[in-house]
């Protein structure tokens, strides 16, 4: 499936095991939050590039331990109504810190993408928007009023800037 | 009035943009209509019965003449020359073709309104006392509040997929004309040593499930309160319900985690957040905001007024009418006139083209450019001098916008019901209307007094009848439309749900059944200073349950 990050589309080289499965002896993989914890130790210490995936009920905290040792978070849209992932993304920028690439994986859709940003996201896994519009999404607003993990100054203080 | 700076210019004609892009790429196909439905939702576009609906987003009621004028030029371009007013401040037009939305949502630009997130699963428009910066019984304004809580709500990035709706209301008034206890949050302005401050209501609402906010936290300092906000935006995105769309409003968090158990998950998370995360609203910002509200150039009038007074005596009809629909303002020499959109047999709400330019006309001439819309779907001009009272009944009264029942039995809140609306059971209009005419008589409607009928065309309670002193519910029995009576409701500072009183009764018994209920009033009330509402507070229903089911 396409993957958008950083303007540009780019080649995937993950691959995602689900909770039953076996991890592959290579290779780039994500996991189940619920299948990290179960094994941490011994799943971190693989020679691969390890990954978690976040279902929207998951709580961002428990990664708190693993941040530092996982190389991709992807943040799971079953439904693009479903807009938990949207907190847990910006737990995970704004309170514990994480800087690695963050992911949206699921329904992921053109006009979602633009609050996805702003919540912190940085990739984009979707077949329901091509770059173009990627990018197109990404520059309708010009200003926000508020704060988030963007980093863009919000609307309140930019009336207030000096000079 | 908030006036927009080019920020908020730019954001709203981005909006424009980018609606007419989605618009363009649903007509094509692009997008499919399940995946159109929150984008257009987010605009305030439903499809209804007939066509699609704009709801048009009024901030806390909030008007001036010309954007009156721009909405009165909207329902005669694009609609068929009547808007209506609803119960959370807007206005809603019920015949707009998809592809005007576009270039009426430019028009509306023109003038500095929008539709963003009149509908749909996101902060919607917050609402206000409509009497905000006239009333006597207020310690401050809260429009500034409203304003600010406006701008950091829009395209919140976090929170535009919540579970369910969210509404937000504030007032600043000892009495609660805002309904804050029926609202996803209550904002309660106060003031403690000098520090102005919100008492915060979490998880009020009506629909299926009516429940009454509880109180989380008694004093939020206005520097904090965005944070706290976001708080408990954030516990309810995290952990509402999603499973059951009937069961996702915060409403049923607060009540299935415990008010106690949520007010600390919204703490825990209040008190985790770092400097970093903080909304960190320059106070220059709040003293910019403020300042667009400053009372406007009052004259140094008397309390009374020699040619009111002189006018009353000549021309009863003004007299009565003035008697029914003034509230006292804070400045003497002044009053707030409610424009009654409840004329009986009418459409409640409703408002025509040429009505609304005569409403903006009167604003601007002798009003100080200053319109409300009410949570009652009524307009309100806010300041006007007595000295000029008679020149504005006269021109209100040749629109046929006179009608003296401010609060009165005639004045009812009614959702579209079964006339326009595809979820409802029943008609909520014409039971309204039949209402009316029992009590069409000045003299009857007056003794009764102040008396709130609330009228919901199905449980999901767009005409608020849980908290209708009198509130009927449509429900549909084996295709025929039934109503359900309650007694007791109210949405101001004691708000409650009201009890139902008995089994429903049949369309045509309803207005003799409420007739009954008031004449029941009429003969226990200890006297005449004693409202309906207090009388059933001191009774309970058995009386009027009685009175209705005795003889069956």
């Amino acid at each position: 499936m396409p993957l958008i990050k950083n303007g540009a589309e780019i080649e995937d080289t993950w691959s995602f095991v689900a909770d039953d499965a076996d991890l592959p002896s290579s290779g780039c993989v994500t996991v189940p939050l619920a299948k990290l914890i179960d094994d941490a130790d011994g799943i971190l210490a693989r020679n691969q590039q390890i990954g978690v995936r976040l279902s929207p009920a998951d709580d961002p905290h428990e990664l708190t331990p693993f941040l530092d040792r996982i190389a991709l978070i992807e943040i799971d849209f079953p439904k693009y109504v479903d807009g938990r992932g949207y907190s847990q993304a910006q737990l995970l920028r704004r309170r514990l810190g994480y800087t690695g690439e963050l992911r949206a994986v699921g329904h992921v859709l053109r006009d979602q993408i633009l609050y996805m940003n702003r919540s912190g996201f940085d990739a984009y896994q979707t077949s329901r928007a091509n770059l173009a519009n990627v990018l197109k999404a990404l520059e309708e607003y010009s200003a926000f009023y508020q704060p988030a993990a963007d980093g863009q100054t919000s609307v309140f203080s930019r009336r207030h800037a000096k000079g | 009035m908030y006036r927009y700076d080019e920020f908020d210019a730019q954001i709203v004609k981005e909006r424009v943009d980018q609606f007419r892009s989605q618009v363009e790429r649903r007509l094509s196909g692009d997008i499919l209509e399940d995946e159109f439905k929150p984008l257009r939702l987010q605009n305030g576009v439903y499809l209804q019965l007939h066509a699609y609906m704009l709801r048009v987003a009024i901030p806390y009621g909030q008007l001036n003449a010309a954007r009156m004028r721009k909405l009165a030029k909207v329902a005669r371009d694009y609609d068929r020359g009547y808007g209506h007013m609803t119960t959370r401040q807007n206005i809603q037009y019920n015949w707009v073709a998809l592809k005007d939305i576009p270039d009426v949502l430019e028009e509306l630009a023109e003038v500095e309104m929008h539709a963003i997130q009149t509908s749909g699963n996101c902060i919607r428009n917050v609402t206000s006392d409509h009497f905000a910066g006239a009333t006597k019984d207020e310690i401050m304004d809260p429009r500034p509040w409203c304003e600010i809580i406006r701008q950091w709500s829009t395209f919140h990035p976090e929170f535009a997929f919540l579970p369910r709706k969210f509404k937000i209301a504030v007032t600043a008034a000892e009495h609660d004309r805002a309904a804050i206890r029926v609202h996803d949050i209550g904002l309660h302005m106060r003031e403690r040593d000098g520090v102005v401050g919100f008492e915060v209501h979490v998880g009020g609402g009506q629909g299926r499930t009516p429940i009454i906010a509880a109180m989380v936290n008694e004093f939020v300092p206005e520097s904090e309160i965005l944070d706290y906000l976001e708080a408990i935006m954030r516990v309810y995105n995290r952990f509402g319900r999603r499973d059951n769309k009937y069961k996702a409003r915060i409403k049923i968090l607060v009540t299935e985690t415990g008010p106690e158990e949520f007010t600390r998950l919204v703490e825990e998370e209040y008190a985790a957040q770092q400097t970093s995360e903080k909304i960190a609203l320059p106070e220059a910002e709040i003293d910019r905001i403020n300042a667009y509200f400053a009372p406007p150039a009052f004259e140094d009038k008397t309390e009374t007024s020699a040619a009111f007074e002189r006018a009353k005596t000549a021309d009863p009809a003004f007299a009565n009418w003035a008697k029914v629909n003034l509230h006292p303002h804070k400045v003497a020499g002044y009053t707030s006139v409610t424009i009654s959109l409840k004329p009986i047999a009418g459409l409640a709400g409703d408002a025509t083209d040429s009505q609304m330019m005569v409403m903006a006309h009167l604003a601007e001439r002798y009003g100080f450019d200053d319109i409300r819309v009410t949570h009652a779907q009524n307009v309100v001009l806010p300041h006007i001098a007595l000295d000029d009272l008679y020149e504005v009944y006269r021109e209100l009264a040749a629109a046929g916008l006179a009608t003296a029942n401010e609060s009165l039995i005639t004045d009812m809140i009614v959702c579209p019901g079964l006339d326009y609306c595809n979820l409802a059971n029943a008609r909520s209009i014409p039971v309204g209307q039949e209402i009316q005419k029992v009590f069409a008589d000045p003299a009857y409607e007056q003794d009764i007094g102040k008396l709130h009928i609330n009228i919901s065309g199905c449980i999901n309670a767009c005409g608020h009848h849980h908290v209708g002193h009198i509130g009927i519910l449509g429900v549909d029995r084996k295709g025929e439309e039934y109503y359900q009576v309650s007694l007791g409701g109210r949405a101001d500072e004691k708000a409650t749900v009201g009890q139902i009183i008995g089994k429903a009764l049949r369309y045509e018994e309803v207005p003799s059944a409420v007739k009954t209920i008031v004449d029941t009033y009429r003969d226990l009330r200890t006297s005449q200073d004693e409202k309906f509402i207090d009388t059933v507070e001191r009774l309970g229903v058995e009386p009027f349950q009685e009175a209705i089911y005795a003889t069956d």
